[in-house]
């Protein structure tokens, strides 16, 4: 294998720094879902072990957390029709700059939705 | 001066087929896109009932996942996000490994470990969503969901 080439293919702006963040999200996304599947499982055992395990996602920290990976999500979901709307679209490769742009206004309005909605259930009243 | 340049005539026509030995990554780069499409749906329609609806986050429980998968309709939208959500997953993973592992030996070690979870947590989704009794035998009855006692 060679090693690392003489200057960078890394060209920063919209193009690269949206690249880097689907891959960051993607895996961080792709750990969760391991987990997850792993604590769900956990109806098979009993529903104590199930209920005493998913209590721990309901703690305020946890919460927080749970923003975190839906922001990943939204951002990967809207990002990633961007990507193909850039492989297909014959214009694409030309407004994928203002396209990030859309991505991350859409992510604006779906997590203004969103975190206000979580943020009560998580540290709002009851339980 | 107008003479034309001298040159050899190339040994053999271009011929793409006997470069590309398979169209395997085609397909990926494929399923990478129709898979999203699908996941977007399927994972936005999941957090939407499970975090935004009702008390969101605090109403999950052993009984709220029974109730959801007495309903075939659940049991399919979870196996179909499972196993999309893994293969989509596995693949943007396995990539990642090809871009920054540089070594052979460590690719290797990688992406075994990366098959290794793939099968074990697709073989446990895919079980648990089809042998999942929502009423076990001698559990507290506040626990279970309501269809236990219809």
């Amino acid at each position: 294998m060679p090693s690392a080439p003489a200057g960078t293919l890394y060209r920063g702006r919209e193009g690269m720094w949206s690249w880097v963040a689907h891959r960051v999200t993607g895996v961080l996304i792709f750990f969760f879902l391991l987990v997850h599947v792993l604590d769900t499982a956990l109806v098979r055992v009993s529903p104590e072990a199930y209920n005493a395990v998913i209590g721990t996602y309901q703690t305020p920290v946890m919460g927080l957390g749970e923003l975190g990976l839906v922001a990943a999500i939204v951002f990967h979901a809207f990002n990633g029709i961007r990507i193909i709307v850039v492989d297909f679209w014959a214009k694409g490769p030309k407004y994928q700059r203002v396209m990030l742009w859309v991505v991350i206004g859409l992510f604006v309005v779906t997590m203004a939705g969103f975190a206000p909605r979580h943020l009560m259930n998580v540290f709002g009243g009851g339980h | 001066m107008t003479t034309t340049p001298d040159l050899a005539a190339p040994r053999a026509s271009y011929d793409r087929k006997k470069v590309t030995r398979s169209n395997y990554e085609l397909y990926g780069w494929i399923f990478m896109r129709a898979s999203g499409v699908v996941l977007l749906v399927l994972i936005f329609g999941h957090l939407f009932v499970n975090l935004m609806v009702g008390d969101g986050v605090h109403a999950i429980d052993f009984a709220f996942v029974g109730g959801k998968w007495t309903s075939p309709f659940w049991q399919v939208w979870d196996l179909l996000m499972l196993w999309l959500a893994m293969i989509h997953g596995t693949n943007g993973v396995r990539t990642i490994i090809n871009d920054y592992a540089e070594r052979d030996g460590t690719r290797l070690v990688l992406k075994l470990a990366l098959y290794a979870a793939f099968t074990v947590v697709v073989v446990l989704g895919t079980l648990v969503i089809f042998t999942f009794d929502p009423c076990p035998a001698g559990s507290p009855a506040e626990l279970l969901p309501s269809i236990c006692f219809d």
